[in-house]
């Protein structure tokens, strides 16, 4: 189970870098006789203060620095029926050099015509409605080092075919490629006691990362209500962990990716300034058997509060996972409350605070999330994470000591 | 015939009592009748594509742009579809926007988020906040139903030298941001050319003015510019109509959330 799969893999990274690289030499190709190409993209810079020691020596102390660049490049043609879109990302971190990683976010060829649509290529998928828990969105792996609201994703090799019926919205993807889950070097804060090393990753499926995932989603809007049912089955893309030992015969965590079967469903029912949001996830195949997990809630906003033009908006939600304490998620009985205030001025400022309890163990995290233009080309963002009366059976634990104050400024061109 | 006769005569005294309007109608029905002949005149364009640029403009007279390409499509029974798709500011370059208006009851809007690819169902409630943080509220860019007003003739006026109806108007639904409009409609094309809004304490808010009006498809008049004054806070909103190009041969399938997540 310690072999390294790592020959295995080999061939089918070789075959992605084939795919990006093929798809790269299309867009130069076609850059050359049609449209110019639309370039636009971002450049920030993220300042962390970490306000505690951290729990292993080996980790940093304080504040860190790191700059990251996602550049969008999109070629159009056909009276805008087929499209060829290149996301690269590169992020550069001064702490940790995990953290310091490329990945391509998008790389894509797009053609739709009446009522269907086909992609081919690197792509990102969201599934699902609630705001602190995704469940149901499966499709593509985080890219758990850039942030840990896990809301960053990894770009997935997919074909995928979209068909617009009377009957709803019918998904098909098949998705060749899986991709690893990034995690923090042994220097990085926000990461497991025991580094995760990623070099070791094993698999349930034979072919390793070569394994093909399908899923299949149906959603449709009925008046007020939005409604998703999916099916995922594949390699999942939260592992499961093992303890090992890496070269230098340092124990660290060896992450274990099962095949799985996952059926979802999301409802959002949109009535007057009340949006009630629910999702539902039935999985089997996980190490520790077959669970149920759930999430939902409401969003209630007031419009115009203070008198003028400001929203406010209040949010809870619930989420509970059938595994109860050997949940592998912290969520799995616990309650979100949180605030959105929308100044709906010319900044577009807004702030989003909320406190997650464990209703169980009493654990509690706070996140604090802000933002505001300072003009057509720049924006600045804060955010604020903290963990309190973290109980050790939370797996919350490993980033006890990681509160940290983020102070983002990004240029847009 | 007696009988033929007899409605005949009926026929010419409501023709000629019409002609005598102000004795036949009510106000409301006049107001009502100017509105229905408006959006008859309005009705049947189908489809259109159009650009819009904002130029919003502070108290300190300090400026930000907007940009954005919006979709329409008329429906039939109900309110227009439409798709609005975010170029400036940057940060929200590629954020759309689609709404499905009705002529009755709140809209239904989702909003895609580029950065997460996410499409969020929002609460339309929300149309007297500002749209992208100019002086134009959601309701005022929405699709401009009859039903969604109660209307009451005022006076024949005269504004930029052309003969106007001007028509006071209510919100029928009680999320709008207005206790009423004033409304100045062209008495040759029906057209509007000044609106006067109300906030809820019956202070006057804000001024739109319509300028530069042309004519497509030898029917439907459209705008080239919009100018908003506030009047309680000094910030104004130019906005500015281009590249209008009507039976762009869009479809239902263009107003849909695949079509949303791929607009750009």
């Amino acid at each position: 189970m310690l072999n390294p799969a790592v020959p295995v893999l080999q061939p089918l990274m070789n075959m992605i870098s084939i795919l990006h690289y093929g798809l790269f030499l299309l867009i130069v190709l076609l850059s050359n006789y049609t449209q110019a190409l639309d370039i636009s993209g971002s450049i920030s810079t993220e300042g962390r203060l970490f306000l505690n020691s951290p729990q292993n020596p080996n980790q940093h102390e304080g504040h860190n620095l790191s700059i990251a660049i996602e550049p969008e490049i999109v070629q159009e043609w056909d009276d805008g029926h087929q499209r060829i879109t290149f996301k690269p990302f590169y992020r550069w971190d001064l702490r940790d050099t995990k953290r310091t990683h490329t990945d391509i976010r998008e790389l894509f060829y797009m053609q739709y015509g009446d009522g269907w649509e086909i992609r081919f290529g690197l792509d990102k998928v969201f599934w699902g409605v609630t705001e602190a828990l995704h469940l149901v969105d499966i499709i593509n792996q985080t890219d758990m080092i850039e942030n840990p609201d896990g809301e960053d994703k990894l770009g997935q090799p997919m074909l995928k075919l979209a068909l617009e019926r009377d009957s709803g919205n019918w998904q098909l993807f098949i998705l060749p490629g899986f991709r690893e889950r990034t995690f923090p070097g042994r220097a990085g804060r926000l990461r497991t006691l025991l580094p995760v090393d990623t070099s070791q990753a094993q698999y349930a499926a034979a072919n390793g990362k070569q394994h093909v995932d399908f899923a299949l989603r149906w959603s449709k809007t009925i008046e007020e209500w939005d409604v998703g049912l999916a099916h995922f089955h594949g390699t999942g893309r939260d592992p499961s962990f093992r303890l090992g030992l890496n070269k230098n015969a340092q124990p660290v965590l060896i992450p274990y990716y099962e095949i799985i079967d996952q059926t979802s469903l999301d409802a959002q029912y949109s009535h007057g300034n009340w949006l009630w949001k629910f999702e539902s996830i039935y999985r089997t195949g996980q190490t520790g058997g077959n669970y149920f997990a759930t999430t939902g809630g409401f969003e209630r906003t007031w419009v115009g509060f203070r008198g003028h033009s400001d929203d406010l908006g209040i949010l809870a939600e619930l989420a509970w996972d059938q595994r109860g304490r050997r949940s592998t998620t912290p969520f799995n009985n616990d309650l979100f409350i949180g605030v959105r205030w929308t100044a709906n001025d010319t900044q577009s400022t807004e702030l989003l605070a909320g406190m997650i309890t464990d209703w169980k163990n009493g654990s509690k995290s706070i996140n604090l999330e802000a933002s505001r233009r300072l003009n057509n080309d720049w924006k600045i963002s804060i955010q604020a994470r903290g963990w309190f009366n973290i109980s050790k059976q939370d797996p919350l634990t490993n980033i006890d000591q990681d509160d940290y104050v983020e102070i983002e400024l990004t240029r847009y061109y | 015939m007696p009988q033929s006769l007899t409605t005949l005569l009926i026929l010419l005294s409501l023709c000629c009592l019409n002609g005598n309007g102000a004795i036949a109608q009510t106000p409301e029905q006049r107001g009502l009748e100017i509105a229905i002949e408006a959006d008859r005149r309005d009705t049947g364009f189908h489809d259109f594509k159009a650009e819009m640029n904002m130029i919003l403009r502070n108290a300190h007279g300090e400026e930000s742009v907007r940009d954005m390409r919006t979709n329409v499509l008329e429906q039939a029974n109900d309110g227009d579809k439409t798709l609005i798709v975010f170029d400036q500011p940057r940060d929200v370059k590629g954020t759309a926007l689609l709404t499905f208006s009705h002529k009755r009851g709140s809209d239904d809007q989702w909003l895609y988020l580029p950065a997460l690819k996410r499409v969020k169902r929002i609460a339309s409630k929300n149309k007297s906040g500002p749209f992208m943080g100019s002086e134009f509220a959601y309701e005022d860019l929405a699709s401009q139903e009859v039903e969604k007003y109660t209307y009451r003739y005022i006076q024949d006026d005269v504004l930029n030298g052309q003969k106007m109806f001007l028509i006071q108007r209510d919100p029928v639904d009680p999320n709008s941001g207005y206790s009423y409009q004033n409304l100045w409609i062209d008495q040759q094309h029906y057209r509007p050319w000044r609106i006067e809004y109300f906030d809820r304490k019956r202070t006057k808010l804000k001024t739109l003015e319509f300028s530069g009006y042309n004519q497509y498809l030898g029917q439907y008049w459209r705008a080239a510019q919009m100018f908003m004054q506030n009047h309680q806070t000094g910030k104004s909103t130019l906005l500015i109509w281009k590249e209008y190009h009507f039976h762009a041969g869009l479809g239902e399938n263009d107003f849909t959330q695949n079509s949303l997540k791929r607009a750009r």
